[in-house]
């Protein structure tokens, strides 16, 4: 065993592991802060096969801004746990089933044969020249080849983002707020008055 | 001498590998953690100064060994956990702020030659560093169970992830200016003098980049996750001794953390103002530390004269100026680059 090898094993029993919690701790908060270690271990990994871009746009996204935010509501709320257990051996025959249908599509698409040693060697001839920059390859990809299909994604998710404020915004005509613009235009003449008046002697 | 040579050819590949950067991670490190105690000392001279008062002047000659005489303070308290509190969290908390601050620097180039890690994706790496810094003040807030830490946690979550944008899109400039992600190569970008240091023609990035920081690290006037006249101290009120002082620790890095970006990214690096004689007998590492210094006593002198923000006025500044601000700036960046002849201006 290599020493590239004992960090991948390391990393991924981590991933395993951090992820297993994930679905079995009681606590929403330890729950979300697990997610966050699978994040970071995922990231490890893909650091390892030299897909830099990826590894550090997952920690920065998906642990940096995603789960902050996450973590921001599941702390806030109230979880009855007793309420969320009942009715747990009705639904584990269909959860059940339907954990092992994904388990059956993950294995057939990222099975052995899709990882055999060809490909493979095809990939690491790109990576072997050392100014091999990983971002610049993606973002040319990105911008060419992908252009419509990454700019159709970026105006769903912009659509999306509209929909979501449309429906949680109210308006409410009896909440106070401040224009700022208002309060820049204010002039001191608009507020206040110097009136002039004589001393009055002391009676 | 030759004795320890012999062992160190002895040791397998890996583990001498392992060591070496082990000893160069110190080498950061102290002298990290060394500034961070001084610029506590800095800050309280000049803000002192400021309010025309003297500052500390007890501890040593001209109270030089304060610092330090608050570091052996904090450790000799005790730590107290709250009854509640959830144990394990309320530890790791202020590990969690202060290790984001010490990662980030593995890519920071220092000078041309001295850096830990000459990585491409250098700014990017950064980025993500310091966005996990956040995860210490949520934590600590949830974990001591207390209502005025939660609330300051709070603040401090909603208040970090709307200047993470405004700072990223900032970054999205240099990104353009300079074409490349590696800092090295960004800072070797702005050679030949002053007038090609990217806060020219980045200026209002580099004002957003700069306020951003200041909020990105929970720093007057953008300090209300600790707001001592409405919340108390905010997310750390309820720890104590050592566990206060990581905290303490991890705001100081941060903030020579994001100086020392913004004078790579905008102000040269280590370059000198002008590539003639008197400028460049100062060596290159003189030349960064004057300008991380600048920047710093510009945080301080930030604390020392603006009043704290409201809340709702520093979502409204991050929100609706801030970000604004760099959107146009790129789409006026993209446009004198590709459809004009002035590209000059961004892009060397």
């Amino acid at each position: 065993m290599t020493f590239e090898d004992a960090i991948f094993y390391f990393f991924a029993a981590v991933l395993l592991g951090s992820a297993a919690m994930v679905v079995t701790i009681r606590n929403p908060v330890k729950s979300a802060l697990f997610l966050v270690l699978a994040f970071v271990s995922a990231a490890c990994l893909w650091m390892l096969l030299k897909a830099e871009f990826l590894a550090i746009v997952l920690v920065l996204v998906y642990v940096g801004a995603v789960m902050v935010l996450f973590l921001f509501v599941v702390m806030m709320i109230d979880v009855n746990l007793a309420v969320l257990r009942q009715g747990f051996a009705d639904y584990l025959p269909v959860g059940g089933l339907v954990a092992v249908l994904m388990v059956a599509e993950i294995a057939l698409a990222v099975g052995p044969k899709q990882f055999a040693a060809g490909r493979l060697a095809h990939a690491a001839t790109h990576v072997a020249h050392p100014h091999y920059s990983n971002t610049r390859a993606l973002g040319m990809l990105l911008y060419t080849t992908y252009v419509y299909p990454f700019e159709i994604a970026a105006v769903i998710l912009l659509v999306a983002i509209i929909a979501a404020i449309a429906l949680t915004m109210r308006r409410r005509p009896d909440t106070k707020y401040q224009d700022p613009a208002r309060q820049v235009e204010v002039r001191a003449q608009d507020r206040m008055r110097i009136v002039k008046m004589r001393t009055e002697p002391k009676a | 001498m030759g004795e320890l040579t012999a062992l160190w050819g002895t040791l397998p590949v890996w583990s001498q590998l392992l060591l070496w950067d082990l000893i160069k991670i110190v080498a950061i490190v102290v002298p990290l953690m060394l500034s961070v105690a001084y610029l506590t000392f800095a800050e309280r001279k000049v803000i002192g100064y400021m309010q025309v008062r003297i500052g500390p002047n007890r501890v040593g000659p001209r109270g030089w060994l304060q610092p330090i005489a608050d570091g052996v303070k904090l450790l000799l308290k005790e730590i107290i956990v709250p009854s509640g509190a959830n144990k394990a969290l309320f530890v790791a908390a202020p590990v969690l702020a202060l290790l984001p601050a010490l990662v980030a620097w593995a890519v920071v180039p220092f000078t041309n030659t001295l850096v830990l890690a000459n990585v491409n994706a250098g700014l990017l790496f950064v980025l993500a560093a310091t966005s996990m810094g956040v995860y210490g003040v949520v934590i600590a807030g949830w974990a001591s169970n207390s209502k005025y830490a939660f609330l300051g946690s709070l603040r401090s979550a909603a208040q970090i992830v709307a200047y993470e944008i405004a700072m990223g899109f900032a970054l999205v400039g240099v990104l353009m200016a300079a074409g490349t992600l590696n800092l090295r190569q960004i800072a070797l970008d702005q050679a030949g003098g002053f007038w090609h240091w990217l806060f020219l023609p980045l200026f209002p990035l580099f004002l957003v980049y700069f306020i951003a920081g200041v909020a990105e690290t929970n720093r007057a006037p953008f300090d209300v996750a600790e707001g001592e006249s409405e919340i108390v101290a905010g997310f750390h009120v309820e720890y104590s001794g050592m566990t206060f002082a990581l905290f303490f620790l991890a705001e100081y890095a941060n903030m020579i953390l994001l100086s020392a970006l913004t004078a790579i990214l905008f102000l040269g690096g280590w370059l000198p103002p002008f590539d003639f004689a008197p400028f460049t007998w100062v060596p290159p590492l003189g030349w960064f530390l004057l300008k991380v210094s600048v920047i710093l006593f510009l945080y301080l002198w930030l604390r020392a004269t603006f009043p704290r923000y409201r809340y709702d006025q520093i979502m409204r500044l991050g929100w609706k100026v801030l970000i604004p601000v760099t959107l146009v700036w790129i789409g006026v960046m993209g446009f004198v680059i590709f459809f004009t002849p002035w590209a000059f201006l961004f892009y060397r």
